[in-house]
């Protein structure tokens, strides 16, 4: 137990808060996390949807929890039911096979609910396209709120793009 | 094997650096299996199984079936006629042939005789007279979507129930399908539905140029990105018999190797965290993060995507960016030694990975596994690494890579090998770093049609593979990229059985499998 309190002490506070001098990405996640908790004011939950990607925006998805973003830090909470959640984050392009389950999880979804798509085969298929097999991007199959092109995404552009979902709703 | 005692076939070794491959043709179908039978015999394993429509060329169709052997991969092709394209069932022989003979039937309508006949990549979104891969399969505007049940095997008894979980999983993951047979908390069986994510890249090939092939095959599963792109690479090369520069294989080898860290990372921190050990997540996430941001940095891509294109790379890097990555392997082995030090003494940890997941390898033998998961019931195999009549490719043969392994093919063994792993790797990017050659970074790539080549990468997973036949035009006809994880999904359903369900999640992601990458 010991050498574990020592390496957490060593560690210290990741968390990438305002810099004394200078913009940069630490003052973008600090600034974020600042207007999602000013306009919001209270927990958002998200329930990540998988429709079809290579696996790369889910990479960057889970990095938004690694504690330079620290995204649960701020109360915006991954949840595993859909039914759990505020908002839909869906990674594209849909494919025929999970059409139906994105639809499911979209009614399962309580209402007032945000979408917002990741990634460019979330936004319009992007390298895939429409086909016998691809539905298309995730607004061909559920209404979209955002979209967050990038492939994948930098952890920072979705949380710009969540937060650019709550200011809409709001 | 000696491919030479199987006389025949008549082989002939593939052109270009990369890992070397046989390439032959079975004359008929009683052939192939044979040289099946007899490969078998000596522990060969089915690395590929795929399908190709020549009747463009006049002829009929095209089987693909890429063997593992001693010296390194052995590419059998069996013509098949138009009008009736079967062939023999090697699922009797190599137990993980199965999903991808229903995969080929699926994709291209090539039957094997008997065997499990329910479909796999389709799920009723589209008829099942219309196979994509056909050059005749035209696309009517839209299909209707009629998803079909799936006849997993029932297990009976008093109190066996089923529980159903996915394809949405839990987790942020990929979707597919599991289906448990349970008796309270005992598993008593698992079976995989996958398909899910199936989103038509082998069509997306059909007709593309080399460089949007390129930009296709990257994707095939994001976490492999640089293995995927680097086979492709080697499988171009070997068929418009060309040679990447040595500058373009070592930085090929030294993002490789970076990816393989990255990924390691990633899923000890996550291994950690399934065994309720949120220090060990936040601890590694932390240490990925620093490792993709210089890749960001000095590779202009956090996932080093469209870095490695035939002919060679699409980046080069200067001394200080050497520098900065050898600085890098410094701090990072320190802080992983430490980590590991934590992890193996943490009792709770160690309690929940031991004998936790077990796969001996008898079993990684017969399911023809390959990667880090058979390291990890220790088998010696890796394509980085020498072995008995087996020399690597360049770069690999100059640096000596010593290959993990550990016996007990537990979960706590899958975590020794990703530790020893990222060890390793950090040494060869060090190596790799001081012996940089100089010279070009690629070279314009001859064009050359009809010809087919066969790349093979060991991956942070395993052995992955890719198949690259040229049209007339030098354009790409078929490409068909393979994950390891078609062997090693079926290895999951194995290593379920002796443990309890809330286990799963731990064992599931000491694999960590693609579900992308099998899907396609």
């Amino acid at each position: 137990m010991i050498p574990l309190l020592r390496h957490i002490f060593r560690t210290g506070i990741l968390t990438e808060g305002p810099l004394p001098d200078g913009d940069g990405p630490q003052r973008e996640v600090e600034r974020l996390h600042d207007e999602l908790l000013a306009i919001l004011g209270r927990a958002l939950t998200i329930r990540e949807v998988d429709a079809g990607s290579c696996n790369a925006c889910e990479l960057e998805v889970h990095a938004m929890n690694n504690p330079y973003y620290n995204l649960e830090g701020r109360g915006i909470k991954f949840v595993a039911s859909p039914r759990h959640a505020d908002m839909l984050l869906v990674s594209g392009p849909v494919t025929k096979n999970m059409e139906n389950a994105l639809l499911r999880a979209y009614e399962c979804t309580p209402d007032p609910k945000l979408v917002v798509a990741i990634g460019d085969c979330g936004c319009d298929a992007g390298v895939f396209g429409k086909s016998y097999a691809s539905c298309g991007g995730v607004s061909d199959v559920v209404p979209v709120d955002v979209r967050v092109p990038g492939c994948p995404p930098t952890p920072l552009a979705m949380m710009q793009g969540i937060l650019a979902a709550v200011r809409k709703a709001k | 094997m000696q491919l030479c005692s199987f006389p025949a076939i008549d082989f002939c070794r593939q052109p270009g650096l990369g890992a070397p491959v046989w390439h032959g043709s079975a004359a008929h179908g009683a052939q192939l299996r044979e040289f099946a039978e007899a490969a078998r015999k000596v522990g060969a394993r089915i690395t590929a199984i795929w399908g190709a429509d020549r009747r463009r060329q006049g002829a009929g169709f095209r089987l693909h079936c890429v063997f593992g052997i001693e010296g390194g991969h052995a590419w059998v092709t069996l013509d098949l006629p138009a009008e009736s394209p079967r062939y023999p069932d090697l699922a009797d022989l190599y137990t993980t042939a199965n999903r991808m003979q229903r995969a080929t039937r699926d994709m291209v309508g090539i039957q094997a005789e008997g065997g499990d006949a329910r479909p796999w990549l389709r799920h009723g979104g589209w008829p099942e007279d219309y196979f994509p891969l056909r050059h005749d399969a035209v696309e009517p505007a839209g299909f209707a979507n009629h998803p079909t049940d799936y006849a997993f095997v029932k297990v009976g008894g008093e109190g066996a129930h089923e529980i159903p979980v996915g394809p949405i999983h839990a987790g942020i993951i990929e979707p597919g399908h599991f289906r448990f047979s349970v008796v309270g908390e005992r598993v008593l069986r698992l079976e995989q539905r996958l398909g899910y994510q199936h989103k038509g890249v082998e069509k997306l090939f059909v007709g593309a140029d080399l460089a949007r092939g390129a930009q296709l095959v990257g994707r095939v599963s994001g976490d492999s990105s640089c293995a995927f792109a680097w086979a492709y690479a080697d499988a171009v090369e070997a068929a418009c018999e060309a040679a990447a520069p040595p500058r373009a294989l070592a930085l090929r080898a030294l993002m490789l190797e970076r990816e393989r860290i990255a990924n390691h990372l990633g899923d000890l921190g996550a291994l950690g965290n399934d065994a309720a050990f949120a220090f060990g997540l936040t601890q590694f996430l932390r240490l990925k993060e620093d490792w993709v941001r210089l890749n960001a940095a000095l590779f202009g891509h956090r996932f080093l995507f469209d870095r490695i294109v035939p002919g060679g790379v699409a980046c080069d890097i200067d001394a200080a960016g050497l520098a900065a990555i050898v600085e890098q392997c410094v701090a990072i082995e320190a802080a992983v030694g430490g980590l590991r030090k934590l992890y193996d003494e943490h009792a709770g940890l160690q309690d929940r990975f031991v004998t936790t997941g077990t796969i001996d390898a008898a079993l990684a033998d017969e399911l023809s596994l390959s990667g880090m998961a058979a390291r990890a019931t220790g088998m010696l195999l890796d394509g980085r690494a020498h072995r008995q009549g087996y020399t690597p490719p360049a770069p690999y043969t100059a640096l000596g890579v010593r290959p993990a392994t550990d016996e007990r093919g537990d979960v706590a063994a899958r975590v020794a090998v990703r530790f020893d792993e990222i060890f390793e790797s950090l040494r060869l990017l060090r190596l790799l770093a001081a012996g940089m050659p100089g010279g070009e970074v690629g070279i314009e790539l001859p064009p050359r049609p009809g010809g087919a080549g066969l790349g093979v990468v060991e991956g942070w997973r395993g052995e992955v593979v890719v198949g690259v036949e040229l049209d007339d035009a030098g354009c790409l006809a078929r490409v068909h990229p393979h994950d390891p994880s078609w062997q090693a999904w079926p290895a999951l359903e194995h290593a379920v059985l002796k443990d309890i369900v809330p286990d799963f999640p731990l064992i599931n992601k000491s694999f960590n499998l693609s579900y992308s990458g099998v899907d396609l």
